[in-house]
């Protein structure tokens, strides 16, 4: 295993999907579902069984819009004012008012959510103004339970194969993707009608405080290949200035998490143990305040749960410690943190994009296309904001269908074989090499510069000095960057990727001049909310080859937003603290 | 440009009298989804070659004979 061998296999299908993890299945399932006789084809970097955001499960929904809880008004509403207005409401109205089909479709599936003695979905309010929390008290099943279902409907999969750029055919529309092989680097091209985008968030862009690699918020296989791709071909891509950070257990780098144990009692609290935000729910300005409150003389943050019954905290770990990420439990073994005697210290992620959490996507519109004719996305790559994971199924679901149907309607794209040749060249290149630069130099080096120069508070001459190193870097790896075997291929190409994020981050960050979503693009020398000149989307893409950025107006509301409630989610500081 | 090796301690560690990849399972580095486990030639037990490691846990939750353990990599530890 790992030898780099020659090779190159063709296959055709109808639906390509690419991205094994959460939105990925789900698309490639209802694809089949709509159209049986389509061949639809799911390509995974690693293992379906076991991939992406949600490896291990999930312990509930973030944002579940359930019939006698919340109104797909309501919630659109909710995430509108959340995200500063810069929100196309169609997505997320469709969303909305489709995730309780969802739901209910997945507790077929076996993935079962928790229900009161009524027998009703037992829905709690974690959010600034509804409710839409619904703990997942079986949640280490999703993966397996998603498997079930695309093997019953015969969806091809293909594992450890990494897609690194699309095809288009002589109009630009989409004709397939190339793959490589993860683990012999033998090349895949795969000829498509459509392309479904769902490789999840850039999430190895900034680094950790721990300074290792992969101690990433985000499952660190995704590495942003899936915006770099869409990027290639010509697609827009929103508001990558709006970037991902959140609030999570320091050092350990994931969730603590507030939204399980918020509805037990737990909270966020300064160090004299004082709570100074109203409402855990992440949005920017929450985290501008986390920011403000970790600089402050009463930082750092931590979780409170040592207030709590014995018992409630014994429930509140049998969730933690046993899904999604799991391994939470030993980190805190190993300081001797017990939850009933001791805070929990707390700090912010490293930055990326991801619109799951915040709204940095590949643009889409209510039937998750993208700006590129037969290419789709969804999940956390795509511009639907604060969407999480029953976002990336449903609107995985809505992609899957719509595609089928348009595969249905279109002949299959020729593309140029020339790409096929120039892409071949440019993945092997450092295969060629005898010596050089290995990969996680190099992506050690870009992500370091991430942190000094573009996380927030952002300065426009640090944002200028990233992107005359990020210029040398590239400099390096298409002359410099050598590796010896296919893992070490693939982690080559993941540089490329995540150079890419980053030089997307500091252009969308230069070109919005304004601060918007709190922290999220918190620009120290442009420090006020300017809505008449930017309230609007910042849609960034690929142009002759060059990186361009543009204005795009926001869609006409669907559900009106009343002046009064607009600054909502400004007020998120406690007032006696403030 | 000569490559050096700068040793790191792994976080995933495999007990070899339980593992039974030299029978032919591979389950441990198939589920991986950073793929950073292998079957050594030497043992034919299973190893971790990369220390590239999101301490996620498919391997030792999938493991039919309990023999890997993730811990915390040291520099978060």
């Amino acid at each position: 295993m790992d030898e780099i061998k020659d090779g190159l296999m063709e296959v055709t299908c109808d639906v390509l999907v690419i991205g094994g993890g959460t939105a990925g299945p789900m698309a490639a399932y209802k694809a089949k579902q709509k159209n049986p006789a389509a061949r639809v084809v799911l390509l995974e970097k690693a293992n379906v069984k076991r991939s992406g955001a949600i490896a291990m499960g999930m312990d509930g929904l973030n944002n579940a819009v359930i019939p006698g809880y919340a109104t797909p008004e309501q919630y659109t509403k909710e995430i509108t004012i959340a995200n500063d207005g810069i929100c196309d409401q169609a997505p997320v109205y469709k969303y909305a008012t489709r995730c309780f089909d969802i739901i209910q479709e997945l507790d077929r599936f076996g993935i079962k959510f928790q229900k009161n003695e009524n027998g009703d979905f037992d829905v709690k309010k974690v959010h600034h103004l509804g409710s839409y929390v619904l703990p997942m008290p079986n949640g280490d099943t999703v993966k397996k339970a998603l498997y079930r279902q695309l093997r019953r409907e015969k969806v091809l999969i293909s594992n450890r194969y990494m897609a690194t750029r699309l095809l288009t055919g002589r109009d630009g529309e989409i004709a397939g993707a190339i793959a490589v092989s993860t683990r012999s680097a033998e090349f895949l091209v795969l000829r498509a009608k459509t392309v479904i985008l769902c490789a999840g968030a850039a999430g190895r862009l900034g680094l950790p405080q721990s300074g290792y690699l992969w101690g990433t918020y985000e499952n660190a296989t995704n590495s942003g290949d899936g915006y770099a791709m869409a990027y290639h071909a010509g697609a827009g891509l929103a508001n990558l200035e709006c970037y991902q950070i959140n609030p999570l257990i320091k050092d350990y780098n994931g969730p603590a998490c507030a939204y399980v144990a918020g509805p037990f009692g737990a909270y966020t609290t300064n160090s004299e143990g004082n709570r100074f935000i109203e409402c855990d729910y992440w949005s920017g300005q929450m985290m501008q305040e986390f920011y403000n409150e970790l600089q402050s003389g009463k930082g750092p943050v931590f979780l409170k749960l040592n207030h709590l019954h014995s018992e409630t905290i014994g429930k509140i770990e049998e969730i933690l410690h046993h899904v999604e990420r799991p391994s939470r439990g030993r980190f805190h073994e190993n300081r001797g943190t017990n939850y009933r005697e001791r805070m929990i210290e707390m700090h912010i992620s490293e930055i990326g994009f991801c619109s799951g959490h915040s709204a940095s996507g590949v643009y889409v519109d209510e039937f998750a296309r993208t700006t590129v004719p037969g290419l789709y996305a969804a999940g956390d790559m795509a511009s639907v904001p604060h969407n999480y994971m029953l976002g990336a199924f449903t609107n995985g679901a809505v992609a899957g269908e719509h595609a089928a149907e348009f595969a249905a309607n279109v002949e299959l794209p020729d593309y140029d074989p020339g790409d096929v040749a120039q892409e071949r060249d440019r993945v092997l290149a450092p295969t060629k090499r005898e010596d050089g630069i290995p990969p996680n130099q190099l992506e050690y080096k870009t992500r370091r510069f991430v942190n000094d120069y573009l996380q927030p508070p952002k300065v426009t001459a640090k944002m200028k000095l990233a992107q005359a190193r990020f210029a040398e870097i590239r400099d390096d790896m298409e002359n410099a960057m050598a590796v010896r075997d296919a893992h070490e291929l693939m982690r080559s190409l993941e540089v490329a990727s995540i150079l890419d994020c980053a030089e997307m981050a500091a252009f969308a960050s230069l070109f919005r001049t304004e601060s918007r979503w709190g922290l999220y693009h918190h620009r120290v020398d442009y420090p006020e909310k300017n809505d008449d000149e930017w309230f609007c989307h910042a849609i960034l893409r690929k142009q002759s080859g060059r990186m361009t950025a543009e204005k795009r107006a926001i869609a006409p509301y669907i559900v009106p937003i009343d002046e009064s409630e607009r600054s909502a989610y400004d007020r998120q500081r406690i007032r006696q603290h403030a | 440009m000569p490559i050096a090796h700068t040793p790191t301690t792994v976080p995933v560690v495999i007990d070899e009298a339980k593992c039974i990849a030299d029978k032919g399972c591979t389950v441990c580095v198939d589920v991986c989804p950073l793929d950073v486990l292998r079957i050594s030639d030497l043992t034919g037990k299973a190893y971790m070659k990369y220390d590239e490691c999101w301490y996620c846990m498919p391997c030792e939750a999938d493991c039919p004979t309990g023999a890997v353990t993730v811990n915390i990599p040291y520099l978060l530890r």
